[in-house]
């Protein structure tokens, strides 16, 4: 290679590894969804959606003539991991398509496209049977070529003398472990993935919104379906990428072309909120009582809780309210406003390095 | 042969006053033989499936297929309606089971013994793909659910009268965790066991009943503690305060038949209320 090519390849690389910072990336793909949603129906036409699918096949083969990400998309683990990702990214144009096309139909005053069909009503035997029939043979064709092509791994006997480093939860909870590093355990271990679960469940009783049930649109539930992806796509695919693919030893932060070096420092200078807050703002220093040392995160815990959803209710969310009720709304502020507190927190640690808001390690109490 | 109850349409049913036909080749009379005898009629309750009535009948007549209603909107026929996701993770749930089945005749949950039981597996087994079948399928399903509920959600149809399938589907989901989870284990490798750590850790910091978790040390009688590392939750998960082999048989047990008996009872539910909600949905 000509050796000004491989100086413009190596200032890519660095780029790209600016570029997957942490604040800067997640931001960068808050942006990026947002974006998608808003001008859904320009870039999921046939010519750019296809243009956007051939630059991202080109950038993984670019990417894997690199050394180091090589080295992590060819774990056998990490295979179906960077499949699935683009796998998602068509399944959303998919969706959104589909919404788009739909969307311009219902303006037309025409009713969605499954509208046409859906008063037809077709023999189970054969048309569903048939479609079952080939969608197993298929599947058994590329399980049995994915089986032949890539070896399951296997590392040394278990021994719980050597840890290894880095130590990874199995891939699909690897968005939970990524929030260990904002939470303590009981937070991100227990409370959150609890949430998710009540959470999932609540939603067809939060969201009465009688339009969109049995065909796709955006236009119609934008609130609903902006909700849920920006919690599956941004909150839950992307934090598995990034535990997948940029998180190396002693789960320090790496970029995809970054060599995974073990002795990489990084400055540990997180604070928390009452130290802020009594040290640096009050200069009385820490008092001796918890529950006066941790008034302020209790307070502003309090406040983002309890004061903020009926506030919330007369000002953003003040045509919602009466339709909703009191129980729903409450429900659906409180799940709303724990999503949204694990951005919070994740740029806080980003921006002021704040570790804690409130510390009581007395009572393993930590938020 | 016509049988009293009717069931026992012919394959080619010749019908009274029907214009003369060419005379029949032998394949056709061969055929004949085998699908109008008593055997034949015995096992299936209807004709070659080719007009509306058969074509119900085979559905409604199978124990697997009528699972399915007779009919259904051709707009939930559609893949880029269902993208097939559903169908897809039941279909892998089987193929696990399958795979997982033959898996079982290898391997031996002890600590002495998995570890070199997996590596027979992998190196003295000519051909052998089962062990790659039965881990791909696993990715391979939790991909297909998240899809499917991913779908679910963007077709609105958790929407009244689905809204219990869909949890019925959470919990579903919740199941093929625990199952690939449980599973990740079975290898005994540093992999296996340190994942596994990771992933059990959590459970000490549960409030409560995790002895570092919030509120824990509340829980005493006297100076008595009842929350501690030899008692907590993380305990009852890991059978110990660290993984061992009571871990992998405990893990063992669960993945091969407490998690996978729940999963199957939950997916009758679920393809149950498929149906009795009114079949795949659709714009009213
Ligand atoms: C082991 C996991 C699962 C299996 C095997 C499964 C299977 C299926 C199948 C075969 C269907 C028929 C339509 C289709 O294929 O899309 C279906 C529909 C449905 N599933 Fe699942 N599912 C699973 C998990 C889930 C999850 C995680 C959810 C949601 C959280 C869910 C919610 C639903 C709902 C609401 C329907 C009705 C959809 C409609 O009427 O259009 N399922 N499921």
């Amino acid at each position: 290679m000509p050796h000004f090519v491989a100086e413009f390849a190596n200032y890519l690389k660095l780029f790209a590894n600016f570029l997957t910072t942490p604040w800067l990336f997640v931001t960068l793909a808050i942006v990026l969804f947002f974006a998608s949603l808003k001008y859904y129906r320009v870039w999921t036409r046939p010519r750019p959606a296809g243009a956007i699918a051939l630059a991202c096949v080109l950038l993984f083969l670019v990417s894997v003539t690199d050394h180091n990400f090589r080295k992590i998309v060819t774990q056998p683990d990490n295979v179906p991991i960077m499949a699935m990702l683009y796998i998602v990214g068509f399944f959303y144009w998919l969706s959104l398509r589909q919404a788009a096309i739909n969307d311009e139909r219902i303006e037309a005053g025409k009713g969605p496209r499954e509208q046409d069909e859906t008063n037809d009503r077709v023999h189970v035997w054969p048309d569903l049977v048939y479609i079952e029939f080939i969608a197993a043979i298929l599947a058994t064709v590329v399980l049995t070529v994915w089986s032949i092509l890539l070896k399951a791994p296997l590392e040394q006997p278990a021994s719980l003398t050597r840890t290894p480093n880095p130590s990874k939860a199995p891939w699909y909870f690897l968005g939970l472990q990524e929030m260990l590093v904002y939470f303590d355990p009981w937070l991100a271990g227990v409370v959150l993935p609890t949430l998710i679960i009540v959470g999932l469940v609540a939603i067809p009783y939060i969201d009465r919104n009688p339009k969109g049930a049995g065909y796709y649109t955006l236009k119609e539930r934008p609130f609903a379906i902006g909700g849920f992806l920006f919690g599956f796509l941004v909150l839950w695919v992307l934090l598995v990428f990034n535990g997948t693919i940029l998180r190396g030893p002693n789960w320090n932060f790496f970029g995809p072309f970054e060599e995974w070096d073990v002795h990489k420092l990084v400055p540990l200078t997180n604070v928390n909120l009452s130290e802020v807050v009594f040290i640096q703002w009050l200069g009385t220093g820490l008092p001796k009582e918890w529950y006066i040392r941790e008034m302020p995160g209790i307070l502003l815990v309090i406040g983002y809780l309890v004061v903020l959803p009926p506030i919330l209710a007369r000002t953003l969310f003040k045509s919602m309210y009466p339709r909703m009720g009191f129980l729903r709304y409450h429900v659906m502020i409180m799940l709303l406003l724990i999503e949204f507190s694990m951005l919070i927190k994740m740029y806080l640690r980003w921006t002021v390095n704040l570790k804690y808001v409130i510390a009581i390690p007395e009572y393993f109490f930590n938020i | 042969m016509l049988r009293p109850d009717g069931f026992g349409e012919s394959f080619v049913a010749e019908k009274p006053g029907a214009p003369s036909k060419p005379p029949k080749s032998k394949l056709t009379e061969a055929v004949e033989l085998v699908t109008e005898s008593q055997i034949w009629g015995s096992v299936m309750r209807h004709g070659y499936p080719a007009d509306g009535r058969t074509r119900s009948l085979a559905i409604l007549s199978n124990v697997f297929l009528h699972l399915h209603p007779a009919k259904m909107r051709k707009s939930g026929l559609r893949m880029r309606y269902t993208w097939c996701m559903g169908g897809l993770s039941f279909f892998l749930f089987l193929s696990l089971t399958v795979t997982g089945l033959l898996l079982m005749f290898y391997y031996r949950p002890t600590a002495e013994y998995a570890f070199s039981d997996i590596v027979y597996l992998r190196e003295d087994i000519p051909l052998g793909i089962m062990r790659e079948l039965h881990r791909w399928g696993a990715h391979a399903m939790v991909i297909t659910v998240w899809l499917h509920m991913m779908r679910v959600f963007l077709t609105g149809s958790y929407k009244p009268p689905r809204e219990f399938n869909w949890g019925v589907g959470v919990i579903l989901l919740v199941l093929t965790l625990l199952l690939s989870f449980t599973g990740y284990l079975l290898p005994w490798d540093q992999l296996a066991i340190w994942a596994i750590t990771v992933g059990t850790n959590m459970a000490r910091a549960t409030p409560l009943v995790g002895y570092e978790g919030p509120l824990a040390q509340m829980l005493k009688i006297g100076d008595i503690q009842l929350v501690h590392a030899g008692a907590d939750a993380r305990y009852f998960l890991t059978v110990g305060r660290l993984i061992g082999e009571q871990t992998l048989l405990r893990f063992y047990v669960l993945h091969c038949v407490g998690i996978p008996l729940a999963a199957t009872v939950l997916m009758a539910i679920h393809f149950w209320r498929v149906r009795k909600d009114g079949g795949i949905s659709g714009p009213m």
